[in-house]
């Protein structure tokens, strides 16, 4: 039987948050526990709790001080962390098209030439992936996702761009990432999606939840086009899978 | 209906209410107010909930002008010099403006931000319970940006006949802000944090609704990484690898990958919003329970300001409260234009 797990800590995020941090690194098996821990929170429904932000490694819980306080919300969540209700992962698949490199994916060439393999082997790495959604963050609807291809993983770059385009797919260390709105970036560009994460004005203004599984297939620069304009007059693009 | 046309607005100047909370999950940050306590003093005047929405005015001058039925507004936070239809308007009064009567505001005299609240409050659909602009997402209303001149703002009319309101002013704070230390102050050594709170921090001119930074000593690191990312609050103190900290405000990114040595305390918040660039702060830690316990007094205060709001018609002595208000040293507008938009994030761990 393995040994139990140990509990997380929980540290003060000043008077209005705290961080309950169940480890300091990129592991799906941490995240996995964070998401878990996220959904017992979310049923508990605890008094003064705002709302919660999973990340690859913790959950930040934001909260009232004036309905609650730091010691007895703290007692709180770690024995719900002890005691785990039993929830369901989420079971949600999503198969995101994504038009790869030439100008929709500038570092596409630059990174097969730094694995030694070609761009087409790239495409076809990344296309066999299954990811799973492991936070959102930095910017709306940005996705971090685990389950790249170890042989793709790449360090960040070390000039990054002051602007990438929305729909970028990109790929940071063993990450890759959906992002949503133009932002600076670090990580190598290799293709995008018509899809948007984030779009004030359609229901659901969100489509990715953390937890939720996705897999890439490409689509070339014409059906991109297409894709991209009822993308953006809120069409949502992207394939669900029926569970 | 009345409405609000905007003559002229500096930068960073737009509509904001307490902020949109439940989306930061998604990485939707909340925006919001800078300074909370204005707000509520503001729309207590205005007789408005405390975080109801408003205009947000930038350090530099605005002009407003009336249109069709009558408004009435109130100005509290940042002192300024307004005029309302030619007659001087005192800090923290309302006053009743007719159609065609316009509100010209100066630039800020020492603060930053300064808000101008209406009876009824700001009209517009909220999203995610909020009608804060936020840029970025492309989010707010009645405009999903900051406002320009030619905008113009639907609003419901004021009672004619209601009498008119003041809020005395109280004196500012005065001390160092507080933080609470935490979540990541254990990735820097005793010596780092004594510099923390030893240290006098300049606010640099690359400062905004995001975040301010600090110029000052260096603070390095026991460990000479960065975190993996994990969520940030406003107020978060972030150590990037410069080793200058950025204090986060309400247009932060929801998660960052810089260790947060300390979290400046809710209550002072406000401070921290109101400091100018080039202007100094100092840092005091303080215990989460203290820290609390403050968030509780702040809280009741906000509650009881409709409570403390005088009425007294025309009967109040208004070049008194224009000379309280003129008390403050004044501050060459140099100071305000030093005041600009720093390049994007460089968080390391960001992609």
């Amino acid at each position: 039987m393995a040994s139990p797990l140990p509990d997380p800590r929980i540290l003060p995020s000043g008077d209005t948050a705290l961080t309950v941090e169940f480890g300091r690194t990129v592991d799906t098996a941490i995240n996995a526990r964070v998401l878990a821990f996220d959904r017992t929170v979310a049923a508990a429904r605890l008094a003064g709790v705002i709302e919660t932000v999973p990340t690859y490694r913790s959950l930040l819980v934001h909260y009232d001080p004036v309905a609650t306080g730091f010691a007895d919300l703290s007692r709180k969540l770690l024995a719900l962390a002890r005691h785990p209700a039993p929830s369901e992962e989420s079971t949600r698949r999503w198969r995101i098209p994504v038009a790869y490199g030439g100008a929709h994916g500038i570092d596409l060439d630059a990174l097969a030439e730094r694995h030694g393999i070609t761009p087409d082997e790239v495409v076809r790495r990344h296309t066999s992936g299954d990811y799973r959604v492991t936070m959102l963050g930095f910017t709306p609807g940005y996705s971090y996702l685990s389950g790249l291809d170890p042989s793709l993983a790449t360090p960040r770059r070390n000039d990054p761009r002051t602007e990438t385009p929305a729909g970028t797919i990109s790929i940071g260390g063993i990450q890759t990432g959906i992002q949503c709105i133009a932002a600076p970036s670090g990580w190598h560009l290799i293709g995008r999606t018509p899809v948007r994460t984030f779009h004030p004005h359609r229901e659901p203004m969100f489509l990715l939840e953390p937890g939720d599984a996705v897999t890439f297939f490409a689509i070339d620069a014409v059906e991109f086009a297409a894709s991209d304009a009822a993308a953006a007059a809120g069409e949502i693009v992207a394939e669900q899978i029926a569970p | 209906m009345s409405l609000l046309a905007v003559d002229h607005v500096g930068p960073a100047t737009s509509v904001q209410d307490g902020g949109r909370f439940g989306a930061q999950r998604y990485g939707l940050t909340p925006s919001g107010v800078m300074d909370r306590p204005a707000l509520a003093v503001a729309n207590a005047l205005a007789g408005n909930a405390p975080f109801a929405a408003a205009i947000e005015i930038g350090p530099f001058g605005a002009r407003f002008t009336v249109r069709d039925g009558p408004l009435r507004v109130a100005l509290a936070g940042a002192a300024r010099e307004a005029t309302a239809a030619g007659r001087p308007l005192p800090m923290q009064t309302t006053v009743l403006l007719a159609a065609g009567e316009s509100l010209v505001l100066g630039a800020a005299r020492d603060g930053v931000f300064s808000y101008l609240a209406v009876e009824g409050a700001v009209c517009g659909e909220p999203v995610f319970g909020s009608l804060s602009v936020n840029a970025l997402a492309g989010l707010g209303s009645p405009f999903p940006r900051p406002l320009r001149a030619g905008d113009v703002l639907a609003l419901r009319d004021a009672a004619p006949l209601a009498q008119e309101r003041r809020l005395p002013l109280a004196p500012a704070p005065q001390g160092p802000i507080r933080i609470v230390f935490g979540p990541q102050h254990e990735e820097f050594d005793a010596a780092a944090q004594e510099l923390l709170l030893a240290s006098e921090w300049r606010v640099s001119a690359l400062s905004d609704r995001m975040g301010y930074r600090l110029d000052g000593p260096a603070i390095t690191r026991a460990h000479g990484h960065d975190i993996v990312s994990d969520g940030t609050v406003t107020g978060s103190v972030q150590v990037p690898g410069s080793g200058r900290p950025i204090i986060l405000m309400p247009d932060r990114g929801t998660t960052g990958g810089y260790p947060k040595i300390a979290t400046v305390i809710s209550a002072d918040l406000g401070r921290v919003a109101q400091t100018r660039p080039g202007h100094a702060i100092r840092f005091h830690a303080v215990t989460i329970e203290e820290a609390q316990q403050v968030a509780r007094h702040m809280a009741t205060h906000i509650a009881s300001l409709a409570n403390l709001v005088q009425t007294g018609g025309a009967a109040f002595d208004l070049a008194a409260l224009q000379s309280a208000n003129t008390a403050g040293v004044a501050v060459s507008a140099v100071d305000a234009a030093t005041w600009q938009s720093p390049a994007g994030p460089d968080d390391k761990d960001q992609p």
